[in-house]
């Protein structure tokens, strides 16, 4: 029966080219929405950047290159992604496997909960303009021509979010400052986790008295009041973004360490550990593979809530005047530049702030969107 | 022989001063033998059990004694050693059978897991024997469920899989901490067969923690029954029943309910509770609660003497020879 191929099987396999499509064709609203969403923008951002796109390849410009190659990867990836998916679902039509793991359990609830759906689509498309916004922004962010002609022109064709005091083009900048803002809130919080679970996880194994040590280092950093501590240190070094992403990082993972050495004590008593400890297993196996997972989804949570929070912090600090410093762009420094002109030229702060707000909302969407489908004792239920 | 346990001793080191849950215990073990150890809840059952592997929480510790498996001292072997014969040569079957699996994997990896560890068995061969394994500790259907997760399972479905795991790499000892107390009488009933079976099957010996009597009766060759951590009566199960020595023994099987009983008949229990550990009673612990306990009870714990062949009890009040 296998080796012939019933046509109503090729079609979605051959619509499968278009990512997503043969998804679609099968029914799998789920995964091909996504797909076909992400293939189309790319597609669309070649089409309308293709001098740009062409261009990339001839400069010296190393964003201009990554922008370029990554849009062409990520093109490939899709379409080669989606032929093996449909490829895969067509060898086993039945989706009639027994185990529903809990992370395809919680994935069911998420994609269930609207609000967070749109918000990780939100999410997803800021941090792909920001990828690729060398290919995207018309003008160059920080060339300035002929002030007094193009200063502070309201939005339109030609500029969409208008122009500041130096007639600089705000799209142009705010891409550019996506790249900045969005990054460091990335990157601050990885920084936190890693070192935060690491911390915690250190704690709570060893117990006694390096336990003991250990957080009382955590009492002392978290009484530090980090924000003149970012004062200073900015201070006495420059503000760049690596810096940035340094401070914001390595003052913020208290809250984790505390959270995953509360959560790994927990689990240290639970039976299943004592099981696995009287089966032979090896202490790291126990600690990596069967208490950490068991520790992970709270932790997910507090980091989707946690990059909202970091991108706030920097474009606080860059607001200031005490993050990154212009002309290279920041969302936080753009809204700083533009409140002086509040009343007559709305926009030059009006756009950034409120991307500012749209990114930061819907991490506290997505975050909440992940506790509700990762609730442990909702883990525990049966979804029907 | 298979286990020699001498003069087991366990403490838990606590603010109050340490805590004797396991004071001075001895027994032995024969390949393939089935050994009860009752007592009341918070007797030390399951401190005896732990202080096996050594695998007591901390404030806890094993503080002195032999235990000799298998021609080996486990309390003078390395770590590494330790942990082979954990799972290897001794399993363990815990008392909550949904607590004992980590809700994160599926029953079929939790045992790959073990299969892969112990026996070295390829991740393909493995899954192929915890599968058979499942089947063979009676659950429906094994290949559909070694993939299913643990909140998937009933309880008594739990318990086969908690059990699967634990033979899977063939341990020669089954220490079988309360396997029937979380589950309904049906089940239990099930789960002694189920153990007997691969008793057989797997040349085991069964190490059979509970309180619950009949259970002990079903199963086990010998019964040992523990009171505030020591050893107060071993006896053949036929002649513990038939004719228990020590006291507390006596009182132990006069308080199991009967059916048929008559209405007016009051459910008969042991005077008292197992005593606070920190504040043990002088003497035999047992002479407060006991009915045959007077002043000659008070100075000393009885020691534990050989009555006759295979059978010994720790009572002042017993006549020996």
């Amino acid at each position: 029966m296998k080796s012939r191929n019933p046509p109503d099987r090729v079609i979605p396999l051959g619509l499968s080219l278009l990512p997503g499509m043969g998804h679609l064709a099968l029914g799998k609203r789920s995964r091909g929405l996504p797909l076909l969403s992400f293939s189309l923008l790319l597609v669309l951002v070649l089409y309308g950047n293709w001098d740009a796109f062409l261009n990339a390849f001839e400069t010296t410009a190393v964003d201009h290159w990554i922008a370029a190659v990554f849009l062409i990867v990520a093109l490939a990836a899709s379409v080669i992604y989606s032929v093996w998916d449909v490829h895969r679902l067509l060898g086993s039509p039945s989706e009639g496997r027994h185990g529903k793991s809990p992370f395809q359990l919680a994935r069911r609830r998420f994609a269930a909960n609207g609000l967070a759906v749109v918000a990780l689509y939100v999410i997803g498309l800021l941090y792909l303009l920001a990828l690729l916004a060398p290919l995207l922004a018309p003008y160059d962010p920080a060339a300035i021509t002929d002030i007094l002609a193009t200063r502070y022109l309201p939005p339109s064709w030609a500029h969409l979010f208008g122009t500041d005091e130096f007639g600089r083009d705000l799209l142009s900048r705010a891409l550019y400052g996506a790249r900045v803002s969005l990054s460091v809130g990335l990157l601050a919080v990885l920084i936190a986790m890693s070192v935060g679970t690491t911390y915690g996880a250190v704690a709570a194994y060893f117990g006694g008295v390096v336990d003991n040590i250990l957080m009382r280092i955590v009492d002392v950093v978290i009484a530090f009041p980090v924000f003149f501590l970012m004062l200073v240190l900015v201070g006495i070094f420059e503000a760049n973004i690596v810096f940035l992403v340094l401070i914001l990082g390595l003052t913020s993972w208290t809250g984790t360490a505390r959270f995953i050495r509360g959560e790994m004590l927990s689990l240290k008593e639970r039976e299943f550990t004592e099981a696995a400890r009287s089966l032979g297993l090896p202490s790291w196996r126990i600690i990596v593979r069967h208490q950490i997972p068991n520790a992970l989804s709270p932790v997910l949570v507090q980091a989707a809530l946690m990059v909202g929070g970091m991108i706030g912090a920097e474009a606080a600090l860059s607001f200031l005047g005490i993050g990154i410093r212009p002309p290279t762009p920041s969302w936080g420094n753009m809204v700083s530049g533009g409140q002086d002109a509040l009343l007559v030229a709305w926009w030059v702060a009006f756009f950034p702030g409120a991307l500012l707000a749209l990114v930061v909302l819907s991490f506290n969407l997505l975050a909440d969107g992940l506790r509700d489908a990762l609730d442990p004792k909702a883990l525990m239920q049966r979804f029907v | 022989m298979l286990l020699r346990v001498e003069n087991l001793t366990s403490y838990f080191f606590l603010d109050e001063g340490p805590l004797k849950a396991v004071d001075g215990i001895s027994f032995h073990m024969d390949e393939k033998e089935t050994v009860g150890l009752v007592g009341e809840s918070g007797c030390g059952k399951t401190i005896v059990a732990l202080s096996l592997l050594n695998l007591i929480p901390s404030p806890g510790r094993v503080v002195g004694g032999r235990i000799i498996f298998d021609g080996e001292d486990l309390r003078q072997v390395t770590a590494e050693r330790l942990r082979q014969i954990r799972g290897g040569g001794i399993g363990m079957v815990f008392q909550e059978p949904g607590a004992a699996l980590n809700p994160v994997y599926t029953i079929g990896y939790q045992i790959a897991e073990v299969l892969r560890l112990h026996r070295g068995l390829s991740k393909h061969e493995a899954d192929a024997e915890a599968v058979r394994l499942l089947g063979e500790t009676g659950i429906p259907e094994p290949e559909k469920r070694a993939r299913a997760y643990p909140f998937e399972f009933s309880g008594g479905m739990r318990q086969r899989a908690v059990i699967a795991i634990a033979i899977s790499a063939r341990p020669r000892l089954l220490i079988a901490d309360e396997p029937t107390t979380a589950l309904d009488p049906t089940v239990q009933k099930e789960m002694v067969k189920l153990l007997g079976y691969l008793q057989e099957q797997y040349k085991m010996a069964i190490l059979l923690i509970t309180h619950d009597l009949g259970v002990v009766a079903e199963m086990a060759a010998r019964v040992m029954v523990m009171y505030t951590g020591k050893l107060v009566e071993v006896a053949p199960t036929h002649d513990l029943f038939r004719a228990p020595k020590h006291p507390y023994t006596q009182g132990l099987l006069n308080s199991i309910p009967r059916l048929g009983a008559g209405r007016k008949e009051p459910l008969r229990g042991i005077p008292g509770s197992v005593p606070d550990f920190l504040s043990l009673p002088s003497g035999c612990t047992f002479h407060p609660r006991c009915p045959l306990g007077d002043d000659s009870c008070k100075a000393a714990f009885p020691p534990i003497r050989d009555l006759s062949y295979l059978r010994q009890c720790a009572c002042y009040k017993v006549d020996h020879g």
